[in-house]
């Protein structure tokens, strides 16, 4: 009986999976080499191809790091200590997830760009935000803003704060308590958290697209890059581009698995 | 004894622990550090000419500096001339990018013949509407080649182009043109000839949003003007020509190329609605699955190109962006403008390319037959007009 | 178990509490009231007409029934698949656990591509779907399966935490006392887990209401059927009109601000009532 239910279940999950994620990435890998391995090595091996590659890994390195800290201080700071608005402020975390990715980017044209209140002190100063690389860090981690914390609040929330406050009384300094205490049961959705945080880095096009200005080989990510070949009715081309982002999916994959197994290890000690 | 060595072990993990959450906090912040403080550390070099640093990992800072761009390696110039090397950018729209980079290459030949300099061009590619907007919000574009002159006007009323900029190139600044034609599947299975066949009930109609999608109005003022001739005028039976038109497409893309993909790639639809060039594309990437239908009456599709006066003039590229444009209509660029599936505004050698295209398809145009840009926007593609109004139920 | 004022006990409220509250209003607060402040040229009765638009409103109907209804499925899968990664040992289960955040890596508009040739009468499992005389691609069931593949990660994501964390001893101890597999679910496991699976619908949600790049290839995009809401922000853009494509996103956001808000609070409440931390 209970078999019978595991089976049912693992079952209706990996059916789930293989229709919803692994056959559209079939469609992908199918398309990616439709017009033979040559046209995929030069689709993929192009100098623009490789430059948009490095700007999507620093934007991606860059996002991860700003919104890892400031997941760890949210959900400490929302979840140990009551105060007012406490609601208000884990909804207005959510934000980000909830606007549409045009104007995501928009919101930074319009604080930034030529119409935008920031302009004349750019200008000034000749500084350049929104069409240049600062402006494509910066929306990407406006539409990842929220995962790491997201990741954690609940997790924090149901565990509640009795072993820190039962710590801090002893006179455990934050940090001490932190590592000490939250981090080992929290430290699955920290992973969750970051890397979620990568793959959405990674994958963003709607709100970078906004800001990118395209201009190839500076300012043009691997999605932006993709749109662009598949505009240019390069089809097979841009799903080989693509293919790069899952080959980085699938490191990233196996970069959390390794880690994923030194945390069990830890734990089983 | 084994207690003690797995403390002393676990005690050593958790310092490793430690050292590392903190090499990642001081990396986090200095990386912070570095991003916001790039802003203010270009403050002081004012004027960008001092020389920008190589280093990858300053991206942001090379970045606000328009000297000293490291272009992907086969591209850079050999920077041997005594001149500065100059760099401009042209925002164009979808999908002009091989003609583009071909240009480019002839271009640059042509200017350093001509003044002993090395100019690099950089593109932009992207949704002719989107583009225009992302110039007006700060993108600095030395030039624009855009699908819609109603895409430039908007530049105008954005301060950043001077009005009277059709007037700066010849033929009304469109040096090449396009139009629209259909797209049918191999041996026409539908016999579609003309656009009546395709208001037929049963016909099923690919064509994108003219709402999303500037490019698109030219299909829809295409079948316009051929309805308006069928009807002598009649603007009632037009409409609802229109609105038949309308009720067949099955599938409404937001862009030019989703409808493509739509068409080619997903098998919907009877006939695509495309761009003569975007069509003749189609077939190179599939020649066996389709055919090239050309209606009796069409539409002369008029990209534009002009000089953003505001970015040249705080540049000082102007001589060379205008020379950019010009350089456009000469017999060499002329040939690989209808190479690339253009139709050239050069009478001549647009006769070279008669095999390609069909000569004697008759033409309506934007300004003579729908009093230019800005009054078929009005009548046709504002919100709550004629467009809206066929969807209206 | 009396629950003490924690504030003041518990250190790193001062640099974490500040840290959170910068970084919120510098990159999402500031620039979102920017875009807000765009909008102060409009008349109300000019902000109404955009915003009441009769196509508009069929296009929130759509863009808020198929992000329901795909977080909904979400939630439902979500759980299941949550459950088997951690509960079972099965050939496989790394990898299917891997999968799971391909959907964020994936640029959207290769992901809607995919799914559109998919799902098409043409593509694989369309043409199943299409023998039967059902169409999914450019329909609203062929929005909702776009909103699904982009919603996946998020409900799994928030269980799984959970699920690792709660005591195998209370499920154990549930079962010596004679409840089934199935109560003991529904009884011990179901409401522990509830407050994350209910986070993740939400998110799910709220990223399917303003999904542009993934859906609109899938959409047919035909006004009053399969239009989606943020085509017309775009449309209004593509017309320059800023404060109307404004006025359209306020009301999204606001649609999407009520529901996570209200599902915060019953998380809060939840986890309130269940006093935290047994």
């Amino acid at each position: 009986m209970e078999k019978a239910v595991k089976g049912a279940l693992i079952a209706a999950g990996a059916a789930f999976i293989f229709i919803m994620l692994i056959l559209p990435l079939a469609t992908v890998i199918v398309y990616a080499f439709r017009q033979g391995l040559e046209t995929f090595w030069q689709a993929v091996s192009e100098p623009y191809t490789l430059k948009a590659l490095q700007l999507t890994l620093l934007t991606t390195v860059i996002a991860l790091i700003v919104n890892t800290v400031f997941g760890i201080a949210a959900s400490w700071a929302i979840t140990r200590y009551h105060f007012k608005g406490r609601g208000l402020l884990t909804t207005l975390i959510d934000i980000p997830f909830s606007i549409s990715p045009v104007i995501a980017g928009l919101t930074f044209i319009l604080v930034f760009g030529r119409i935008g209140w920031a302009y004349p002190f750019l200008q000034a100063h000749d500084i350049k935000i929104v069409f240049a690389v600062p402006g494509i860090v910066l929306a990407t981690i406006f539409v990842t803003f929220p995962f790491v914390s997201r990741e954690m609040i609940p997790l924090m929330q149901s565990r509640g704060t009795d072993e820190e406050e039962a710590a801090a009384l002893m006179g455990a300094s934050w940090f001490t308590i932190y590592r000490k205490i939250t981090f080992p049961h929290i430290k699955w959705s920290l992973l969750y958290g970051i890397i979620l945080c990568t793959a959405r880095a990674m994958g963003e096009f709607g709100a970078v697209s906004v800001v990118s200005g395209h201009l190839r080989g500076k300012t043009n990510t691997l999605p932006l890059h993709v749109e662009i070949l598949f505009n240019e009715f390069h089809l097979t081309q841009a799903f080989a581009v693509s293919g790069i982002l899952v080959v980085i999916a699938v490191i990233v994959l196996i970069v959390r698995n390794i880690v994923e197994y030194k945390l069990e290890k830890g734990d089983e000690r | 004894m084994r207690t003690t060595n797995t403390r002393t072990k676990n005690r050593r993990t958790k310092k490793t622990h430690r050292g590392k959450m903190f090499a990642a906090l001081l990396f986090a912040l200095s990386a912070f550090a570095a991003l916001t403080g790039c802003s203010s550390k270009t403050a002081p070099t004012d004027g960008a000419s001092s020389a920008a640093p190589p280093a990858e990992d300053a991206a942001p800072v090379s970045e606000a500096i328009p000297e000293g761009e490291s272009l992907p390696a086969s591209e850079a110039p050999v920077a041997e001339s005594e001149l500065k090397a100059l760099e401009i950018t042209n925002v164009s729209y979808d999908p002009t990018r091989e003609l583009y980079a071909a240009y480019n290459e002839i271009f640059a030949k042509h200017w350093k013949e001509k003044t002993g300099q090395d100019v690099t061009v950089t593109q932009s590619h992207g949704g002719s509407g989107k583009q225009a907007r992302s110039v007006l919000e700060g993108n600095e574009a030395d030039v624009v080649t855009l699908a819609l002159e109603q895409d430039i006007n908007e530049l105008v009323t954005g301060g950043l182009i001077e009005s009277g900029w059709v007037g700066e190139f010849p033929k009304n600044s469109a040096p090449y043109t396009s139009t629209i034609v259909f797209l049918v599947r191999k041996d026409n299975p539908k016999s579609i000839k003309d656009w009546d066949d395709i208001v037929k009930p049963g016909i099923e109609i690919i064509t994108p949003d003219p709402k999303t999608s500037g490019g698109a109005r030219w299909n829809f003022l295409a079948a316009w003007g051929f309805a308006l001739d069928l009807y002598q005028g009649d603007e009632e039976k037009t409409t609802q020509f229109l609105k038949d038109l309308y009720g067949n497409v099955t599938v409404l893309d937001s862009g030019a190329r989703g409808s493509t993909t739509t068409f080619v790639e997903n098998g919907q639809g009877d006939v695509l609605l495309a761009w003569e060039n975007e069509a003749f594309l189609s077939l190179l990437e599939h020649p066996d699955d389709f055919e090239i239908v050309t209606p009796s009456i069409s539409i002369l599709a008029q990209p534009s190109v002009a000089v953003v006066d505001e970015v040249v003039d705080k540049r000082g590229t102007r001589e060379v962006a205008a020379a950019y444009l010009e350089f456009l209509y000469s017999d060499e660029a002329q040939f690989l403008e209808g190479q690339n599936f253009y139709r050239p505004s050069n009478p001549d050698i647009l006769a070279g390319f008669a095999d390609t295209f069909d000569l004697n398809l008759k033409l309506v145009n934007i300004d003579d037959d729908f009093g230019g840009w800005t009054a078929a926007t009005a009548k046709f593609f504002a919100d709550d007009a004629i467009f809206d109004q066929i969807y209206k139920q | 178990m009396g629950r003490v004022k924690a504030k003041g006990i518990i250190p790193g409220f001062g640099i974490s509490m500040g840290i959170t509250v910068s970084m919120l209003s510098l990159i999402v607060l500031i620039p979102l009231i920017s875009v807000f402040l765009n909008m102060r040229g409009m008349t109300f009765a000019e902000f109404w007409h955009v915003i009441t638009d009769k196509q508009l409103v069929s296009a929130y109907k759509i863009s808020l029934g198929c992000s329901a209804l795909a977080a909904s499925i979400n939630a439902v899968f979500g759980v299941l698949l949550a459950w088997i990664l951690t509960r079972y040992q099965f050939p496989g289960r790394r990898l299917l656990d891997g999968f799971i955040e391909l959907p964020f890596a994936l640029p959207t508009a290769v992901a809607g591509i995919a799914l559109t040739t998919l799902y098409s009468d043409k593509g694989w499992v369309g043409s199943l779907f299409a023998r039967a005389g059902i169409k999914i691609s450019y329909t609203p069931a062929g929005i909702t399966i776009a909103m699904i593949f982009i919603g996946i990660p998020f409900v799994v994501r928030s269980v799984q935490p959970v699920l690792e964390k709660i005591d195998p001893k209370c499920e154990e101890a549930a079962a010596m006392l004679g409840a089934g597999k199935s109560r003991t679910f529904f009884k011990v496991i179901l409401p522990e887990i509830f407050p994350a699976a209910l986070t993740g619908f939400g998110l799910a949600f709220a990223r399917s209401i303003g999904e542009y790049g993934s859906v609109v290839f899938i959409a047919g995009n035909i006004p009053y059927k399969t239009q989606i809401a943020p085509v017309l922000i775009v449309s209004k853009l593509e017309q320059f009109n800023y404060a109307a494509a404004t006025s359209i996103a306020l009301i999204m956001i606001l649609f999407a601000f009520i529901l996570l808000f209200g599902l915060n609070l019953i998380q809060a409440r939840i986890v309130a009532r269940s006093g935290g931390g047994e």
